[in-house]
């Protein structure tokens, strides 16, 4: 191998990738936010609405789930501006993330709403605690821990996802990295450095949310 | 201007047995170096099973998007020339491979501990134990995830695109170049996806139906 690697001007580019590293952690929240509400929203929609609501939502489900992410991005990029829409790339990129991360957060939601079995709120309620407490520790309690792992799994893939935003130039570490790739032609060591930035940010985050379960809800070892 | 009619309905479509063939191949290579995976992960031996815990989280904790670049651009660097289907057709395989291990590695370790400990008093090597006890079992539960997988298989191929190999997306994209109707081709382009992905997604879920149903009774 006759290639001498040059480290030097990815590193020189440190302010450029710590930028778009915050950016795509900034999209990923931003989506997961927007995301989840859609979800709690389409799986409210699933377990309570009427036949057509539910209908309608599992064929978005369904859509969302069955064609590739890059798929779903060129159209809310190209295609949606055609029919009149203005948005900016970086608002594209977060409208495509939210529709898809809504679709698979829908069904972890609904698992959750339909792990609690009525006989534990009646327990609760048997029990007297009050409205409060009830919907806290017998519902709300059990349902995030139900869903957690799921939800937490979903944002690293969303995340990891979310490099696809480059394509369209949408500013996040995948789209800075490119930039610079056709700026110093260090192809290879930029490539190298930013896939362990998010192979960092994967570990970081597992670690974080692992940490807030054990100390949020978790239940003590039954010994 | 050209408009999206027939004939580049049928570019797109033809382009779509890309993205089939570029499946099959990441979905075969990915079972066998994920097989591979599965069982270092279930090993005995520390070191292998610390391997391959490595391999998991490299492939499954980044990007495959920059998984295909790495190995788009490196391998020049590192010698040797590669096509983007050569890279497409690797990258898929190594990410596939971390998914399915650690997909199957969960189906082997689902084996009851005293399926494993019959094995052990009955003298099986670990090959045997595996081959003859484990992992006929562990397929059975391992079907329904697999064929979910798959999904995720054909939607990863079209980040080919990006490095140039013209499948179903990049058909689209060009497509979408000459007519600028991107509304009807990406569309189109969707919807073939759609075609490809559902009956999987629809198998997949009726099979884990199947299968609880039997595990229930």
């Amino acid at each position: 191998m006759s290639y001498s690697f040059q480290f030097g001007p990815v590193f020189h580019a440190w302010p450029l990738l710590l930028q778009g590293t915050w950016n795509t952690i900034q999209l990923s929240f931003l989506a997961m936010l927007f995301g989840l509400l859609v979800a709690i929203v389409c799986a409210w929609g699933k377990v309570a609405g009427p036949r057509p609501l539910r209908w309608l939502i599992n064929a978005y489900i369904e859509l969302i789930r069955n064609t590739p992410f890059l798929v779903q991005l060129f159209f809310f990029y190209f295609a949606l501006p055609a029919t009149g829409v203005r948005w900016s790339a970086y608002t594209a990129a977060l409208v495509a993330m939210i529709v898809n991360l809504g679709a698979y957060a829908t069904e972890i939601v609904r698992a959750g709403i339909e792990s609690i079995p009525k006989g534990q709120i009646e327990a609760g309620q048997a029990l007297n605690l009050s409205r409060v407490e009830i919907f806290r520790f017998v519902i709300l309690k059990p349902a995030l821990r139900a869903i957690y792992p799921a939800l937490t799994s979903q944002f690293i893939l969303l995340m990891l996802a979310s490099s696809v935003v480059s394509v369209i130039s949408a500013d996040d570490l995948t789209s800075i990295a490119v930039n610079l790739v056709s700026q110093t032609f260090r192809s290879f060591e930029i490539y190298i450095v930013v896939t362990v930035i998010y192979l960092l940010l994967t570990l970081i985050f597992s670690y974080v949310f692992r940490r807030i379960f054990q100390w949020g809800l978790d239940y003590p070892d039954r010994r | 201007m050209r408009s999206f009619g027939y004939n580049e309905f049928l570019y797109v479509l033809e382009a779509a047995r890309w993205t089939v063939l570029l499946s099959l191949v990441a979905f075969a290579g990915g079972t066998l170096v994920g097989l591979v995976v599965a069982l270092s992960r279930t090993s005995e031996n520390k070191a292998v099973r610390a391997l391959s815990i490595g391999y998991i989280q490299l492939f499954r904790g980044t990007p495959l998007l920059l998984q295909l670049f790495l190995i788009f651009f490196g391998a020049p660097v590192m010698g040797w020339e590669i096509n983007p289907w050569w890279a497409a057709g690797i990258a898929l395989t190594l990410n596939s491979s971390a998914f399915l291990g650690e997909i199957w590695r969960g189906c082997i370790e689902a084996i009851p501990r005293g399926q494993w400990e019959a094995a052990e008093a009955l003298g099986l090597s670990f090959i045997w134990k595996m081959r003859d006890v484990v992992l006929p079992q562990a397929l059975k539960i391992a079907v329904p995830p697999t064929v979910g997988y798959l999904v995720q298989v054909v939607k990863g191929t079209s980040l080919a695109a990006i490095i140039g190999f013209t499948e179903l997306t990049r058909a689209g994209q060009i497509m979408n170049n000459v007519t600028f109707q991107p509304l009807w081709v990406f569309s189109v382009v969707a919807l073939i996806y759609f075609v490809l992905c559902w009956p999987l997604s629809l198998l997949a879920a009726y099979l884990e139906r199947r299968l609880s149903v039997g595990l229930s009774r």
